[in-house]
């Protein structure tokens, strides 16, 4: 571990923040919030074909940029911070991450490249209405319709909720189980288009308007086996605990921002004959949300580096990051509401922008608690 | 700054360890060695001992040593402080007099800076130096004084001009502990340790020539060595390690280690001993309790980023630069981390942290964990007093309105003391 970015990355990270303050200010998020689509259709197409980010962790072989997740995880902390609008963590993350652990060659050869290039928006549909990030979850069941050789088709049956993006994504891998099976045994991955029939999909009211969920119910949709079958299981929950990392990453750069705006605005405001950033009560209060969102950012940093360099803690310290992002973003959100007074319970007032991807991004793949008992199982063993 | 890579300074320093380590030697004798050669202290300039390396190349060189298993220069109390100070602000005749025996662990130091009316606010001192016949006569008390029942030296900060404001008036002195007006009494804490002194000046005397930097200048200087204390150079920590082999050398330095740090021994609890937990988890049954699998697992995140912070914050630090107020981060964290240690050892024990002494789970080493672990947030600047730094000259939030700069120190409320 180096704790530090290298020249190149740190500039990049300029490039990107760059970028994103001038593509995803505030009255950006606020317009693209309340559209369906959820995206800028000009800004994904620079944020895929013009900096390549789609395909940033996706090797070379199969049209990316061949980075790794500290790269990745630049990313998404700059989107984060500046709370773009666009299906990167449904699509990049979640789906190109899934083909990458679990596809054959062939597969990874015919997906992968146009979710690299931003020509197709893909999901992971996981999470059922039990709403359990785990595979323990998974009830939709997948049959086969031929004597149970390669190359077979299947059928799924049953619902999927929490599907990031899933109204809107063009592909959608599944996460189903062999009828009658449970725990590990008999999880397989398929590819579905979003237009097959027999598939239903419909938008749910999500508290974080930023970040668009879905549910998709699936009767009797026809759908292509991903890598083995009955294999899922491993490369599943190594891309959950992928998805987990780059999620911290994400998160901590929202934190960092919220503080930013906390501290700016305890200048300005003047209460007292005086700018409130002036009282002890609130410098504190700002010096704890320092502490706190660094410590935060170094288990992200960390998290990401330990998985480049596959160490043999990474998925400890990888669910370490993500309790402690999911505490950190969430405790900024409210400190910096707080700070703010009254202004900052205003729908007029950014804040609350945050304070809802905090408190979404809190609950997606799994609780601080949720974590935090991985993390113990992880370790003691 | 030197021209050479990591390499070439890493199988120098190899070469000069093989050709000149002699664990038969004397301590002194040794460090005398490594004086002349620079090797003992690296990162210190080419005329005083050093090579002029960065921290980066030290920690590398430190390497090295550990692998030859071989002793370093004298490193454990206030010396490191002193030696700090000494180099930033002191006169050559300073750094001839002190810097050589600070090395070779002859002299010991100790800080005169807390007074019983001035504990945060440290520039309120009210020890007094005042010029009478050519000398400076100094009265006063300190409190809160690591080593100086064993110091030959005491870094004082005193009031040399009650009419100009609070920080202008204060000078900074090297203070020979060895004589008559200078009483050293132990303090004791809520622990039952007596870990430090009061120290109290009656006509204490000091040479015109131990003024160290300009007169007033004393809350400067105060501050390179408050500094380097916040980034744990006070050593107490880190180099508190005896090696158990034959050797005179070994055999001093054991010695020297054991006097140094005999009434810090208590040390490791104050921090919280998270290195503890999973092992008492498991002793007391509790591994498996969800409620307290949380709490650990709380405590564990806490002690890893802070960790980790440390580590980025010296990656930061080795880009160049001097210590900032990035060391003011990891010393609040530091609370944090003891503060919730305590919390999880007390769940961990039940009633068993009603208990003290060889009653108390561990040999008594709990109930220290639980009585010790207030100071960590006092000590050293209390956590409130690094929230002040953090957010002014991290974040830089204004300044409370103040009260004691405007004015003569002379017209400032303070403190009664009796």
């Amino acid at each position: 571990m180096n704790f530090n970015f290298t020249e190149e990355q740190q500039e990049f990270r300029l490039v990107l923040r760059r970028f994103l303050e001038d593509k995803s200010p505030t009255t950006e998020v606020r317009r693209l919030m309340e559209t369906d689509e959820g995206c800028d259709p000009e800004v994904w197409r620079q944020v895929c074909q013009d900096l390549g980010l789609t395909g940033v962790h996706i090797p070379e072989a199969y049209g990316g940029q061949g980075f790794g997740f500290v790269e990745l995880g630049i990313v998404l902390e700059e989107m984060g911070r500046a709370l773009l609008c666009a299906p990167y963590f449904a699509s990049t993350v979640l789906a190109a991450t899934t083909i990458l652990n679990a596809g054959t060659e062939e597969q990874k050869v015919t997906y992968l490249p146009p979710i690299a290039a931003g020509d197709v928006i893909a999901t992971l549909a996981f999470t059922e209405d039990n709403g359990r990030w785990d595979n323990e979850g998974v009830e939709m069941t997948a049959t086969a319709s031929g004597d149970g050789t390669s190359g077979d088709s299947y059928t799924l049956n049953g619902t999927k909720s929490f599907v990031l993006d899933g109204a809107t994504a063009s592909q959608i891998v599944v996460l189903a189980r062999k009828p009658g099976s449970t725990g590990d045994v008999g999880l397989s991955l398929f590819m579905v288009a979003a237009d097959a029939d027999g598939l239903g999909r419909r938008k749910l009211k999500s508290m974080d308007p930023t970040r668009k969920l879905a549910r998709l119910e699936f009767k009797n949709v026809s759908a292509a086996l991903i890598g083995e079958e009955g294999g899922a299981a491993v490369p599943f929950a190594r891309t959950i605990d992928q998805a987990a990392v780059c999620l911290a990453n994400e998160m901590v750069g929202g934190a960092d921002k919220l503080r930013e705006t906390a501290v700016d605005y305890t200048l300005l405001r003047v209460q007292f004959g005086r700018a409130i950033g002036s009282f002890q009560a609130i410098k504190h209060k700002a010096a704890d949300m320092l502490l706190e969102v660094e410590s935060a950012k170094s288990a992200a940093y960390y998290a990401a580096e330990a998985l480049d360099d596959d160490t043999e803690d990474w998925p400890a310290v990888a669910s370490l990051a993500k309790a402690c992002a999911s505490d950190t973003y969430m405790q900024t959100a409210i400190v910096t509401t707080q700070m703010h007074g009254g202004i900052g319970f205003t729908w007029d007032n950014d804040t609350h922008l945050w304070f809802k991807r905090a408190k979404s991004s809190e609950a997606f793949l799994g609780d601080s608690h949720h974590h935090r008992e991985l993390m113990m199982q992880r370790w003691q063993d | 700054m030197t021209e050479q890579t990591e390499g070439e300074i890493r199988s120098e320093v190899r070469a000069w360890l093989e050709a000149n380590w002699d664990s038969n030697l004397g301590l002194v004798e040794w460090r005398l060695k490594l004086a002349d050669s620079g090797w003992g202290v690296p990162t210190w300039p080419t005329e005083w001992y050093g090579k002029g390396l960065s921290d980066g190349m030290g920690r590398m060189i430190d390497e090295e040593f550990e692998r030859a298993g071989a002793v370093t220069v004298a490193r454990t109390g206030i010396r490191n402080l002193a030696a700090a100070t000494i180099l930033a602000h002191g006169s050559t005749m300073h750094k001839e007099k002190f810097l050589l025996r600070i090395l070779t662990g002859e002299d010991s130091w100790c800080q005169l800076f807390s007074e019983p009316g001035s504990g945060s606010d440290l520039a309120g001192a009210t020890t007094r130096a005042d010029m009478k016949g050519n000398k400076w006569i100094v009265n006063g008390q300190k409190v809160w004084t690591t080593s100086a029942h064993h110091a030959q030296y005491g870094l004082l900060l005193a009031r040399t001009d009650w009419d100009v404001a609070k920080h202008k008036g204060l000078s900074y002195f090297i203070l020979d502990i060895e004589q008559d007006g200078v009483d050293v009494q132990p303090l004791r804490q809520m622990n039952g340790h007596a870990s430090f002194n009061q120290v109290f000046f009656t006509d204490a005397v000091i040479e015109p020539e131990f003024l160290v930097s300009e007169l007033g200048d004393g809350w400067k200087v105060a501050t390179t060595t408050l500094m380097n204390e916040r980034r744990g150079a006070d050593g107490l920590r880190k180099y508190a390690k005896a090696t158990e082999q034959p050797g005179r050398a070994y055999a001093e330095e054991a010695e020297e280690i054991a006097h140094q740090l005999e009434p810090y021994k208590w040390y490791p609890q104050r921090a919280g001993r998270v290195d503890l937990v999973i092992q008492r988890a498991r002793e007391t049954g509790k591994l498996d309790d969800p409620t307290v699998r949380q709490e650990i697992a709380k405590l564990l995140t806490l002690s890893k980023t802070t960790q980790w912070t440390a580590m980025r914050a010296r990656a930061a630090q080795e880009q160049g630069g001097p210590p900032g107020p990035e060391g003011s981060l990891g010393k609040l964290s530091a609370s944090n981390v003891a503060r919730k240690a305590a919390l999880v050892h007390t769940m961990l024990s039940g009633a068993d942290a009603m208990l003290t002494g060889d009653d108390s789970p561990l040999e008594g080493v709990i109930a220290e964990i639980l009585v010790s672990t207030p100071a960590t947030s006092i000590a050293g600047g209390t956590d409130e007093i690094q929230k002040n730094i953090i957010s002014e000259r991290v974040l830089k939030l204004p300044k409370e309105t103040r009260f004691d700069t405007d004015r003569p120190f002379r017209e400032v409320p303070r403190n009664i003391v009796e």
